[in-house]
């Protein structure tokens, strides 16, 4: 069951996706390393209260990214995304 | 310069209360009356007929618990002041469980035992060198305020470490693993300092 309180979709976070990758991602298709759902990234169940980020699977719920922000710079793991469809634009 | 002789004025012990309370937030934190709850996931639901906890890795034999004979283990109340790494502290928390000392009494450590790895439902771990959950500086709490634990808070049971940041107390707590080389767990592997003493501000790796 997923607590409604605390969850979102990663559209709350497509600023700081951007940020990280140079483009935006909230249409990009993202296959769950765990259940192979593919789906657009801004399907992403955002946890945003906790000390970092956590975006899961709307299926499965396992974690495809998760990052951290330090005074140094940002942590990222994407090992949950087994592959990212980024499209040509034009 | 003429030296004055200044006598402290009267602060009364409302004063010396407030001074004890600031005296007790670590740096950089704020006070909070309130109980944040934060999460890296879906607060999972748990049919204490399923629920477990073990004890397991550089052990003689792992140990397992059902709910209802983890309640029967020696328990206590404790009261203990707690920071979170998102920087609010809150004072004086009342719990009530059992300390890893007495978890670990029912087995036999492997001498090479010196990192513990807490796992939860749902995924989330964290983890700790074993000297700081013996002699009762951690527990596993099953009851919060007087009352069972709510799962969001980490019910039916969370691990409690008062003395670090509070994500080191895994909530939905369901094992430890004994290990002789540290494994950084969920946040410790993504850039949060290893340890995270608040009262030396050890936020991230690094610090």
């Amino acid at each position: 069951m997923i607590d409604e309180r605390l969850v979102l979709d990663a559209n709350a976070v497509a600023g700081d996706l951007a940020e990280l990758f140079g483009i935006d991602l909230t249409a990009v298709i993202h296959r769950c390393a765990h259940c192979g759902n593919l789906g657009p990234m801004a399907t992403l169940l955002a946890y945003v209260h906790g000390p970092g980020t956590v975006l899961r699977c709307s299926v499965c719920t396992d974690v495809v990214v998760r990052y951290v922000r330090t005074p140094w710079g940002t942590r990222l793991d994407v090992r949950g995304a087994a592959e990212l469809r980024i499209e040509l634009l034009g | 310069m003429t030296d004055r002789f200044v006598s402290r004025g009267f602060a009364g012990r409302r004063r010396d209360a407030d001074a004890d309370r600031a005296g007790r937030i670590p740096p950089g934190q704020y006070l909070t009356d309130g109980f944040p709850v934060l999460s890296a996931g879906p607060t999972p639901q748990i049919p204490i007929d399923q629920w477990e906890f073990t004890i397991e890795g550089l052990v003689r034999a792992p140990v397992r618990w059902s709910w209802e004979q983890f309640l029967a283990l020696p328990a206590r109340d404790w009261t203990v002041d707690i920071s979170c790494v998102t920087k609010w502290t809150k004072l004086d928390t009342r719990w009530h469980g059992v300390s890893i000392d007495d978890l670990l009494a029912a087995v036999e450590l492997d001498p090479r035992a010196q990192f513990v790895t807490a796992y939860s439902y749902g995924g989330y771990s964290t983890n700790l060198p074993l000297s700081d959950v013996l002699n009762n500086l951690a527990f596993v709490a099953y009851q919060y305020d007087g009352a069972p634990l709510e799962p969001a808070h980490g019910g039916p049971a969370r691990l409690v470490v008062p003395h670090l940041y509070f994500w080191k107390s895994a909530k939905w707590v369901r094992g430890l693993r004994l290990i002789e080389h540290d494994v950084p767990g969920f946040w410790e592997s993504l850039g949060y300092h290893n340890r995270g003493d608040p009262w030396r501000e050890e936020r991230y790796s690094g610090d």
